[in-house]
């Protein structure tokens, strides 16, 4: 599903975020990259969905070589991801139901069609009642779950979250590693950058650690 | 198909909100765009009704050959059966050189002058109607009769009317050099209105292409929105000219009457009034696909 061998993230500036990084994840599976702040794990989840092109290596999703995409093609690799960004990136000029529209208006459905699963993305995050609201005057949980339904309402194969449960408190975090298991389990393949010890340990998922741009895949469960 | 012309509707929808969302900037902007087209629109029907007068004005052209002072009779007589022979002459009057002078005596009220002359300074003349009245034609007759013996000058009386030709060509150059100008403004006005918009709309268009916006999507709104601009800034100076037409038809008709003519404003026509539109609308969508080809690349670089 996702493959990246020899992997290299240069900066400019000359900051190396990958050092010759591999890493092979099967259809279905739940991984987490774990590690430390600035290890490397957000640069990884950017050059899977072609936010970043690696200096060296290669990034193969799907069977389509990332770092050779054409500029075109990119939005169509996009819309097999569904993203959960660290800053959330809500538009705040928008309620909930539009911020959670805008995947579908992008890809073109229907109105009628969207909306029935703009409100089956809001029910499953538990937000359907506060479709009319606006981002703003939500908490940070509520937000992260907005977030995520955004993420998931096109129903994509694979889900990237970093730090997902970033600044939550143990009871909202366990409610969004819910949310993610519940994802993975109907197929989805599920990547979470996170440094979230107690969420690795409930839902068990495959641990692929980052340390200072180094890959190990081969860290055994906790 | 259907799914396109669904994705341009919205964004037509989206460009249509977003310009009442911000009523005073868009009315303003429109303000400024619909003056600077008024211009040239107005001028151009000034200058259509202009010429349409001056068309209606302007006589028959005749051309008048005046023989050589020292001519004598029987030169006239000659002259005289050649211009009944030529093709090109319809018809023919002969002006003697007596009557010419007793015209102007009485014409001029130079009566006491005249008498004091020693003799008659005036040549004979003949007035002629040319078959084809087009001014080449009547430069080609002109030249020709000018070069028969004893006639010393002919006159095309379609002078001033060739004057007024050559002034409302001059007209309608400064009329284009105008039109492009403000065009030009116009474009220019859009394609930073557009910018602008771009800056404000930055987040959106990040999180849009972050989440599958190909870059048609993210375009699409701004090129409507600048194709809507330039469309209401053409309905406004349509209505400013037919306004402007409707205040000057009054004095225009009473200036006539003073002429002794019906003298009648033309509006601008539907047909012109339509490319109008179209031309503003245009130049509108061009403005802004300008800015988002400069400024769309800059926001997602960031």
């Amino acid at each position: 599903m996702i493959e990246l061998s020899g992997v290299t993230k240069r900066y400019p500036g000359g900051h190396e975020a990958l050092k010759d990084a591999s890493l092979a994840i099967a259809e279905g599976e739940m991984v987490f990259l774990m590690g430390h702040s600035g290890a490397g794990k957000t640069t990884l989840l950017k050059l899977i969905a072609a936010i970043e092109r690696p200096t060296r290596g290669s990034v193969v999703v799907r069977g389509q070589n990332v770092d050779r995409l054409r500029a075109r093609a990119i939005p169509f690799l996009r819309r097999n991801l569904g993203l959960v960004f660290q800053d959330h990136k809500l538009l705040f000029d928008r309620n909930v139901f539009e911020n959670v529209m805008l995947p579908l208006e992008i890809i073109g459905y229907d109105r009628r069609e969207a909306a029935r699963r703009v409100r089956a993305a809001l029910d499953k995050v538990g937000l359907l009642e506060r479709e009319k609201a606006m981002p703003i005057t939500m908490s940070g949980g509520e937000q992260q779950r907005l977030c995520i339904a955004r993420a998931v309402v096109h129903r994509p194969a694979i889900l990237l979250a970093d730090e997902p449960t970033g600044n939550l408190d143990p009871a909202y975090a366990a409610e969004i590693g819910e949310l993610f298991r519940a994802f993975n389990q109907v197929g989805a393949t599920v990547m979470i950058a996170t440094h979230d010890v107690q969420l690795a340990e409930r839902l068990a998922p495959r641990v692929v650690t980052v340390a200072s741009g180094r890959v190990d895949a081969s860290v055994a469960q906790p | 198909m259907i799914g396109w012309l669904r994705q341009q509707a919205r964004a037509l929808a989206a460009a249509g909100r977003k310009l009442l969302r911000a009523p005073f900037s868009t009315l303003f902007n429109v303000a400024v765009l619909g003056i600077a087209l008024a211009l040239p629109a107005g001028l151009y029907v000034a200058l259509a009704n202009l010429q349409t007068a001056a068309r209606a004005a302007a006589p028959e052209p005749q051309l008048t050959v005046f023989m050589a002072v020292e001519a004598g009779r029987a030169d006239v007589r000659e002259i005289d059966t050649r211009l009944k022979k030529h093709a090109e002459v319809v018809h023919l009057r002969y002006v003697p050189r007596e009557q010419a002078l007793e015209e102007m005596t009485r014409v001029s009220g130079l009566t006491g002058l005249t008498e004091g002359l020693s003799g008659n300074p005036l040549p004979d003349a003949f007035v002629i109607d040319a078959r084809d009245p087009s001014p080449a034609a009547l430069e080609r007759l002109r030249a020709e009769l000018a070069s028969w013996p004893k006639v010393a000058l002919v006159q095309l009386d379609t002078a001033w009317a060739q004057r007024l030709d050559g002034l409302l060509r001059l007209a309608r150059r400064a009329l284009l050099l105008l039109a492009t100008v403000l065009g030009f403004a116009l474009v220019t006005v859009t394609f930073n209105t557009i910018r602008l918009q771009i800056l404000t709309q930055r987040e959106e268009i990040e999180v849009a292409a972050l989440i599958g916006a190909t870059a048609a999507f993210i375009r699409r709104p701004f090129l409507y929105h600048g194709a809507l601009l330039g469309l209401l800034a053409g309905c406004l100076a349509w209505g400013v000219v037919a306004m402007a037409t409707e205040v000057m038809s009054d004095a225009v008709a009473d200036l006539g009457r003073l002429y002794g003519g019906t003298w009648r404003v033309v509006p601008l026509a539907p047909a012109d009034a339509v490319s109008l539109l179209a031309f503003a609308a245009a130049l509108g969508w061009l403005g802004a696909w300008l800015s988002v080809g400069r400024h769309l690349f800059e926001a997602r670089l960031r």
